[in-house]
């Protein structure tokens, strides 16, 4: 079975699962964006068939929530936290930094698709500001250049595997 | 401890957190609430021996601010810290859910409400309303099936109360909506959670399947003919999801998009349904109430204004963390005896209180007592409880432009006045803080944020100017100074392109 | 089964009105007319664009008349000096937040923006105006958007989803990016559902839907909505 084939399966089951309800779309979207990594037009065209519901709908929802990518994200994805208190503590700063460094304005790719540089409101770890999320990794009280060197890691990380 | 030999006597647990996280990580040893911080696994071996073979704590490890939990009462938080999150037994143990058993077994729904009512509680979502009120307007809505929607959806930034607290005691806001859920009498209820909470949702989602293997949710609550079921579900990054019209929209799988009320949820919310739509700290007051009598609660806080409030206390303090207070203790408490004070020596200039549309206040303010009503006069919101605290660095009309850039991006755009108004606003901040502002911009924004307080259609735009409105108010000398000296004291504005750039 | 008659005043004079009735409503049939611009008879009701704001005495806040309905002796407001300020402040918003620009409009005089600036006394735009320049689409046969003249009134998404029945046309994104679509956020001559009945044209109160070649006071019918509905609730 092909990697897509299985993927819909998958899809398909988180339908039946919600019952194909209009109510649901919120949840199918979240898992849909799970299992594929970001919500193309045909993704949400078959899922704006599977629910009934129409196509502007669902392109409505999926892009009134700032959660939902429509684009491929890049291979590893850094967040920098945009809140109150990471603000108050200077983490435009570094996130400035991290664009100067690499090249890459935040809510974009590099154009090699390696990495991508995305901004969240508040990922509620105020305490301990400026916080930078690398991949799934959650640096407290992050200066620049222990983001940079962090993405250095994860992007040479990848480099090192591949020889 | 195997090496002491002593892991037959100690249990060591996980819990919820204590709240000191800036001094994380934290080890709690009991008896006695010997709080150990910045612990790493080297020390941890010093503490054992010593503590705990030795019985002699090891002082200079200690959390030493004994004055951030003196001035706190813990209600809401009561378990945090005591209790594994992740264990239903614990909560079991500390007297959870004998709420809940009492009233099934000896008390009508008429009975839950009039507790409620007697204890004051209102909102902790941030408009304060009454809750007891909420509740019998639910109660005598006419049509059927009812629907309970408990928020937490947290969208402050800088805010972080309710994710705490689903992650140190799922179980409190579990027991808290099945009382309301009996007391109204719906069957059905949802918890809306932001996805940016990862560990929350997992935390609550055992806690549901935990409740429902014991009978505590399904069709026979407790083996009584009452009947409750709960649902997850996910926001999506929308702060205005959190409003009370738009939560209903987000659940009901739409945008995110408030709409007028009336007709107000109480008589048409979910599906033309009557809702009660309650926010998670609300919900974890009500064990409490219910167990201990509505009067015993009332007797904490000020006498319009009962119990206690989370806040989130950030920003520029030495102590930040999560603290829970008395309603009405002084700003000034908060800052000064739990925070420890402004960090590194630098002097004090504003407090903000309420999230990005809370209130920007001055030193002037500090002796403001903490309530709905107090903060509402001077400016403020008491909003989901953020306290952010700006020192002499901070620009306070960068900071309002910041906190307007947070709106304009957040509007959902249905009305004009959030939508285009918020915009101009931020517009002319831009101005402002790039050199090219005039004296006329002043009058502009005065104007233009009061238009935009009271004609927007929902909380999100009538709380948004809030920050303009306040800095205009107490700190216009800077705006001043901004147009006409071009002059930023904290230096953050003025920046030229090339600035920019380099920074 | 009798409608209950509620007594209320607008502007001071006391009024019965049917229970349910929208404040705008009762005040029309009372002969006092409300500035409007989103709401639309024969469509939901929308209360986004803030015009028909009135007070209501005993609460501090201004509420829609067009979605708020009528209660028991009610004093109602509709023409204070404040409302008044407030909507001229709506027009003004409006006007700076696309590209409005008179003279080279197709709705030049059929427009109810225009329209409602003159009636108000707008003489002036106290903001920065923006102009912003997005691509217009004319790919369809000859239905042509141009979302700078938008102001996102939800008219034609109202008209396309609750009386033509297709819901071709939503919003995307949020705040002040919010667009009207077809679809997927397709071109218009790639709708797949659209059925090319116009009525979005009909009802856009302003030149951001409009049809090609044709004059648009040819094209605008304010009345197509309510026309419909009523037929189709008496069948």
């Amino acid at each position: 079975m092909s990697k897509e084939d299985k993927r819909r399966i998958m899809l398909e089951k988180v339908l039946k699962e919600h019952n194909y309800q209009e109510s649901a779309l919120l949840e199918i979207l979240h898992r849909a964006q799970e299992i594929y990594g970001y919500l193309d037009k045909d993704l949400l065209m078959d899922i704006s068939g599977s629910l009934n519901i129409p196509p502007s709908h669902v392109f409505g929802v999926a892009t009134f929530y700032s959660f939902f990518k429509l684009r491929k994200p890049g291979e590893h994805v850094v967040t920098g936290c945009l809140g109150t208190a990471c603000y108050v503590k200077g983490v435009e700063k570094i996130m400035e930094a991290v664009e100067q460094e690499f090249n890459v304005k935040r809510g974009h790719s590099t154009p090699d698709g390696r990495l991508s540089l995305l901004v969240t409101r508040c990922i509620g770890a105020c305490a301990m500001a400026p916080t930078i999320v690398v991949d799934d990794e959650v640096i407290g009280k992050a200066t620049k250049e222990i983001v940079i060197q962090k993405i250095k890691d994860v992007l040479g990380g990848d480099k090192a595997e591949n020889r | 401890m195997k090496e002491f030999g002593v892991d037959r006597e100690c249990k060591v647990a996980r819990t919820g957190c204590i709240g000191t996280c800036s001094v994380g990580p934290a080890v709690l040893i009991e008896p006695g609430d010997y709080l150990y911080q910045s612990v790493t696994p080297e020390k941890v071996r010093d503490i054992v021996r010593d503590h705990i073979v030795l019985g002699l704590p090891v002082k200079d490890m200690l959390y030493s601010n004994r004055e951030y939990f003196k001035k706190q009462h813990r209600l809401v938080l009561r378990n945090a810290g005591k209790i594994d999150p992740l264990r239903i037994e614990d909560y079991i143990a500390m007297g959870g859910y004998s709420a809940l058993e009492k009233c099934l077994a000896t008390m009508t729904p008429q009975g839950v409400i009039y507790e409620v009512r007697t204890s004051g509680l209102r909102g902790r979502g941030g408009a304060g309303f009454p809750t007891g009120q909420k509740w019998s307007l639910v109660a005598r809505a006419q049509s059927s099936p009812k629907y309970i929607v408990a928020n937490l959806d947290e969208g402050d930034p800088g805010v972080f109360a309710n994710r705490t607290l689903a992650e140190a005691d799922p179980h409190a806001i579990i027991e808290g909506m099945l009382i309301a859920a009996y007391a109204i009498g719906a069957q059905k209820g949802y918890i809306y959670i932001r996805s940016e909470y990862p560990l929350a949702i997992q935390t609550l989602q055992k806690a549901i399947a935990q409740a429902k293997s014991m009978g505590l949710l399904g069709n026979s609550v407790l083996e009584t003919p009452f009947a409750f079921d709960l649902e997850l579900r996910f926001g999506a990054g929308a702060f205005v999801a959190g409003e009370e019209t738009a939560i209903l929209a987000s659940v009901e799988g739409r945008r995110a998009m408030p709409r007028p009320r009336p007709p107000y949820p109480a008589n048409s919310g979910l599906w033309q349904k009557p809702t009660l739509i309650q926010n998670v700290e609300t919900l974890a007051n009500i064990p409490l109430i219910i167990q201990n009598g509505g009067a015993w609660f009332a007797k904490t806080g000020t006498p319009k204004c009962t119990g206690t409030k989370c806040f989130s206390l950030t920003g520029k303090v030495n102590n930040p963390g999560l603290i829970e207070v008395p309603m009405g203790i002084t700003l000034r408490e908060v800052v000064f005896d739990i925070g420890g004070g402004v960090a590194d020596g630098k002097k004090f200039k504003a407090v903000l209180v309420g999230g990005p549309s809370g209130g920007c206040l001055p030193e002037t303010l500090l002796e403001s007592p903490i309530d709905y009503d107090s903060l509402t006069k001077v400016g403020a919101i008491m909003g989901s409880g953020g306290i952010v605290v700006l020192d002499e660095d901070s620009c306070m009309v960068d900071t309002a432009r910041f906190f307007t850039e947070f709106c304009v991006d957040e509007s959902c755009g249905k009305c004009t006045p959030c939508r285009a108004g918020l915009a101009r606003v931020k517009e002319i901040f831009d101005k402002i803080t790039h050199g090219q502002g005039e004296m006329s911009d002043i009058g502009t924004l005065e104007k233009s944020s009061v238009f935009i307080r009271d004609a927007s259609l929902c909380g999100l735009g009538q709380t948004a100017p809030n920050p303009v409105i306040t800095t205009l108010r107490y700190f216009k000398d800077e705006y001043i100074k901004h147009i006409v000296e071009k002059e930023c004291e904290a230096g953050k504005c003025f920046k030229t392109r090339d600035e920019e750039e380099e920074a | 089964m009798s409608v209950n008659l509620l007594k209320l005043k607008i502007d001071g004079v006391e009024v019965s009105v049917p229970e349910g009735t929208m404040i705008l409503k009762a005040a029309k049939d009372n002969g006092i007319i409300i500035p409007t611009l989103c709401n639309l008879e024969g469509l939901a009701p929308y209360g986004g664009c803030r015009l028909c704001l009135v007070e209501i005495s005993g609460s501090p806040k201004l509420f829609p008349a067009c979605i708020t309905p009528v209660g028991p002796n009610m004093e109602i407001t509709t023409n204070s000096d404040r409302l008044k300020e407030y909507r001229k402040m709506v027009v003004q918003m409006l006007l700076a937040e696309r590209t409005h620009i008179c003279s080279v409009c197709v709705a030049n005089d059929h427009c109810e923006l225009q329209a409602m600036a003159n009636q108000l006394g707008v003489d002036h735009v106290m903001f920065e105006r923006k102009f912003t320049q997005e691509p217009i689409d004319s790919t369809h046969d000859f239905l042509v958007i141009d979302r700078n003249r938008c102001i996102l009134c939800t008219r034609c998404i109202r008209i396309c989803d609750q009386i033509e029945g297709v819901h071709t046309l939503d919003l995307k994104l949020r705040g002040k990016d919010s667009e009207v679509i077809m679809d997927l956020d397709e071109h218009w001559a790639n709708s797949c559902s659209c059925t090319s009945c116009r009525k979005c044209a009909k009802v856009c109160p302003v030149g951001a839907i409009y049809i090609e070649g044709e004059p648009i006071g040819h094209t605008k019918n304010k009345e197509i909505a309510a026309f419909i509905r009523d037929r189709r609730n008496r069948r």
